[in-house]
């Protein structure tokens, strides 16, 4: 059997399970070795995307593809997850829960998600889910002596049952009604004359509300908020960017791959879920004081967006899905490597963002960095994260939808107070007591790396960018 | 010497000076800031000389292609370069405006200045439609700083109004530039000003547009930011939002509105025309009753503004050109006015007219130059104003009698606050025993308002050096809007000739 479609999943699984066999044998000494061996598994993963994993096609009997369009979500949730690892090195030291499996859950995490992105049959989409969501819900509550923590576990995982509940019923009325668990296969099942029957429909509907609930789309967003606050802020980072790009892009792949035919079923669908989660993300967040509760509703409001580029249903409207993803990841990791940097003078983690006052007289360049990334993710020119907005709307534009990019673009504004206010508060305040210094280099480098990519130099990626979008999109249609 | 690419130098400097100035200390933030915005005006002044009004429409043209939509594509033409210059004008007076008032976090403060110069710089010379957007935008986030860190007591009201407000109304253009572009395939502003869209389109279009500038303008009733606005900002931050800020809303009437929609302008002139007869009386009115003196002008600022649209959309030569003086001279004048209400708020810390009075016998130079100021703001023939003012009636005159009318007592009503205040301030006795022993300006005063003096009085004997530039190029957007210009009211024509004899026949029976 020919693995090489499949390297970067055989690289992270094999990787995954000797680490989790040094962990347990080393013990808790290992947790940097085994950090830093994730960290370059991850790497090497993304270096093993070149060739026959993004351009193999159908294998396994079409229960993979292995396309450029999987290969640019990999590399996305690949690059987010050494992000996360490499986030949280000097945080669980602080406490006891320190230990070496962190790094292995990430591992199993981003193969999931991997998955997630190249499958094109219903069985396959469910494993890579369902991986990476067990390996989430253990994450959430990776300190088991937190309360919040284990709240945050407990409650991420029953919804998250029943979100795949409601996943597998809409799989199971697919199956029943198409015949096939086959991408293609089903789609041929919608082109198959008259309009689709009501089994097809309802299956397209509950399988599309187990997709809203992983990118937590309104109306199924609501563990989001309390798993984001709850989380230990490394767990919360991953999962504001690897299981959300994994989600996202494995939403994209079904609506246009499985459900093209039926575009007119799902778009519908599509397009409240995107309204309501810009509308529901911006209002929100307005009373919020916690930063990751603020950047959790933040999250929401994005997803919306993305979904405005997906509702177009065209090749340019997955396009900018995929840039707006990419782009997105960058901000919100550099966001969240921010809030890890928010420790008050014994070095505990504070979420208040009025802990935030007056930064810029304090540390401004941590200031200027908060600042470029709340600008950035308000999408405010000159700062690059306008940049995606604009291509989504015009992608909506484009596909006859202007109704929605007027909604959509007013929920900009209306999003755009929340996070003028922590620019305020960080610029305009009075100086609170300066946050402790904290010595990890690497993330400062990265969050230096993430400001300078959003910022307006960021202009000079479109080219290079849109060409990798346009081109990953363009193989799944 | 055009080899060189002025335009590019013009927007980078102030960013790279902004960027240096993060990194030093409080003087030599000032000096690095004056040095940069000074050598930007003597670009300004090279570009003037260079300018050929008889040559091609687009001239110092860059262009760098960066694949993916957005063109690094930049360019002027007369109106661009007269705005342009009035910005390089006034940056060094803000900056030496702040030299004393700013104490606090002066580098960022400098930055902020420099940024936005940079960005507002941009927005004139872009010419690829989303490059013009993310300089129009981005120039908010500057401004937001300078008024939310080193504005007054209110600040952070009066900040996030002005950036929610102004935001809003361009959004809406942004779908309506995303539009246009997917309709006429092209993001070339210059190839956009030639397009002809359908009319359905250009209704909803021009109603896109018309929400961004008419914020930035401001008109009645959006208008209600700037108050606050002008209020919380320290001197300069106003002297730049009255002198530069409220141009992009004109500047893009004239750039896009007229050019691009003529159908759908001349469709919604008496929308015009009717919120902005209401903006100078009502904003007059309401002028006339402050008793803070730089809401005081910010409030003739609306007014004036109004002068603006009038004329702009009179869709003739007096009335466009008009406006474009006004808009000239308004940056002058109210940048003037704000500095000297500046001038004496550094010396009492209060902007109650009331705290004042009898400036005259103090401060006789002040109260010569504030004088000269004012009269300007009322449009007295020699200055400025009067130029403007003049040609915008005249040209408002030829399509709508009523229109004129209602716009004349605009100046009846500004002469009336501008001397009130004027007449409050410097004449009289003083009503605190404070502002009887105010000292007379300074020689950095001197120094800042006099070129402004100067430019006034040029403006006003001689505007052919301002009206030059522009000349060809109001042709050429005439040319493009008569197919769709709105008849005049008037409608003179001549009469048949009646026979003179005819009244002397009797006569001859003698």
């Amino acid at each position: 059997m020919n693995v090489a479609p499949i390297l970067p999943e055989i690289i992270l699984g094999i990787g995954a399970i000797v680490l989790m066999l040094v962990a347990a044998f080393a013990g808790r000494r290992s947790g940097g070795f085994t950090s830093w061996a994730a960290v370059l598994l991850l790497i090497g993963a993304t270096l093993a995307l070149i060739g026959a994993p993004s351009e193999a096609g159908a294998v396994y009997g079409g229960l993979v593809t292995a396309d450029f369009f999987g290969a640019f979500g990999k590399s996305l949730i690949f690059l987010a997850s050494a992000v996360a690892i490499i986030a949280a090195h000097g945080w669980f030291e602080r406490g006891t829960e320190h230990s070496p499996e962190y790094p292995v859950l990430i591992l199993f995490s981003a193969l999931g998600g991997a998955v997630m992105v190249s499958a094109i049959s219903l069985v396959t989409l469910y494993i890579g889910l369902e991986l990476l969501s067990l390996a989430g819900y253990v994450l959430a509550s990776y300190r088991r002596n937190d309360d919040r923590s284990a709240e945050a576990g407990l409650k991420y995982f029953l919804l998250g049952a029943l979100a795949s509940g409601i996943l597998l019923y809409g799989i199971s009325l697919l199956y029943g009604f198409s015949g096939t668990m086959n991408f293609n296969g089903i789609a041929a099942a919608f082109e198959r004359g008259g309009p689709p029957s009501l089994g097809l429909l309802f299956g397209v509907v509950f399988v599309l509300a187990g997709v809203a609930f992983k990118i937590s789309a309104v109306p199924f967003h609501f563990w989001t908020p309390d798993v984001y606050e709850g989380a230990p802020t490394p767990v919360t980072a991953f999962f504001a960017s690897a299981p959300k790009v994994a989600a996202v892009l494995l939403g994209v792949r079904l609506c246009i791959d499985a459900l093209g035919p039926a575009t007119d079923a799902w778009r519908q669908i599509v397009i409240f879920a995107a309204l309501a989660s810009i509308f529901l993300g911006a209002v929100a967040a307005y009373g919020q004081t916690n930063i990751k509760r603020l950047l959790a509703y933040s999250s929401i409001n994005n997803v919306g967006f993305a979904l405005v580029g997906l509702a177009a249903g065209t090749p340019v409207g997955a396009s900018s899905v995929l840039f707006y993803m990419a782009v997105y990841v960058v901000m919100t990791l550099g966001a969240f490597l921010c809030v890890l940097w928010m420790r008050d003078k014994d070095g505990e983690a504070v979420e208040d963002i009025y802990a935030l006052s007056g930064l810029s007289q304090t540390r401004p360049a941590f200031a200027v960095a908060l600042a470029i990334f709340m600008f950035s993710l308000a999408g405010i020119p000159p700062l690059f994260g306008f940049w995606p907005k604009l291509l989504v709307f015009q992608a909506a534009v484009d596909a006859g939808l202007v109704a929605l990019a007027v909604a959509a673009i007013v929920g900009t504004v209306v999003g755009a107070y929340y996070y003028l206010k922590i620019v305020k508060i960080v610029y305009f305040d009075e100086a609170a007591p300066a946050f402790a210094r904290v010595r990890q280099p690497v993330q400062g480098a990265l969050i230096f790396l993430a400001a300078v990519a959003v910022s307006p130099l960021g202009y000079l990626l479109i080219g290079p960018l849109q060409s990798l979008t346009d081109r990953a999109a363009g193989s799944i249609f | 010497m055009t080899d060189l690419p002025l335009l590019t130098i013009l927007i980078a400097l102030p960013l790279l000076a902004a960027f240096a100035c993060l990194f030093v200390s409080a003087g030599a933030a000032r000096w690095i800031a004056l040095a940069a915005t000074l050598a930007n005006l003597a670009i300004g002044i090279i570009l003037w000389i260079a300018y050929d009004p008889a040559g091609a429409q687009w001239q110092f043209v860059e262009s760098l292609a960066l694949r993916g939509g957005i063109a690094w594509v930049l360019g002027i033409d007369g109106i661009a370069l007269v705005l342009i210059l009035l910005s390089v004008f006034l940056m060094p007076i803000c900056i030496g405006a702040s030299w004393r008032a700013i104490d606090r976090r002066v580098p960022e403060y400098m930055a902020a200045f420099l940024l936005m110069e940079s960005l507002m710089l941009g927005v004139f010379a872009a010419q690829d439609l989303f490059l013009f957007y993310v300089f129009f935008e981005g120039g908010l986030i500057p401004m937001y700083m300078i008024i939310g860190i080193w504005g007054g007591a209110e600040r952070i009201k009066a900040s996030y109004k002005f950036f929610l407000y102004t935001l809003l109304g361009s959004v809406l253009m942004l779908i309506a530039m995303i539009y246009m572009v997917s309709e006429a395939g092209t993001t070339s502003i210059p190839a956009l000003m030639a397009h002809d869209f359908p009319m359905d389109a250009q209704k909803w279009l021009w109603l896109a547009f018309f929400a961004s500038f008419a914020v930035k303008m401001p008109m009645w009733p959006v208008h209600t930011w700037l108050p606050d606005a002008h209020v919380q900002a320290p001197t300069a931050g106003s002297v730049i939002l009255a002198g530069v800020l409220l141009k992009l809303g004109g500047y893009g009437f004239i750039r896009f509105s007229l050019p691009m929609f003529p159908e759908a302008s001349a469709m919604y002139v008496p929308l015009v025309f009717v919120l902005s007869g209401i903006a100078i009386v009502y904003t007059s009115l309401v002028a006339l009753v402050q008793r803070d003196m730089k809401k005081l002008i910010a409030y003739s600022s609306v007014a004036h503004m109004a002068f603006v649209t009038f004329g702009l959309f009179a869709f003739n030569r007096q009335g466009i050109e008009g406006a474009m003086i006004v808009m000239l001279s308004h940056g002058l004048v109210s940048g003037a006015l704000f500095l000297v209400v500046g001038v004496i708020y550094d010396r009492l810390h209060t902007r109650e007219i009331a705290a004042y009075g009898g400036l005259s016998n103090n401060m006789p130079g002040y109260a010569l130059l504030f004088m000269l100021f004012s009269m300007a703001a009322v449009g007295l023939p020699g200055t400025s104003g009067f130029v403007g003012e003049f040609l915008a009636l005249l040209g408002t005159y030829r399509v709508s009698s009523w229109a004129a009318i209602v716009a004349t007592t605009g100046i009846i009503l500004g002469a009336a606050y501008m001397l009130w205040l004027y007449w409050r301030i410097c004449f009289g006795v003083a009503r605190t025993p404070e502002a009887a022993v105010m000292r007379d300006l300074s020689s950095r005063e001197w120094l800042l308002l006099a070129p402004i003096a100067a430019g006034v009085l040029w403006m006003g004997i001689y505007p052919e050096s301002f009206l030059r530039p522009i000349r060809a190029d109001v042709g050429r957007l005439l040319e493009r809007v008569e197919r769709a210009a709105p008849p005049g009211d008037a409608q003179l024509a001549r009469g048949a000739a009646r026979p003179a004899a005819g009244t002397h026949a009797p006569e001859a029976a003698h």
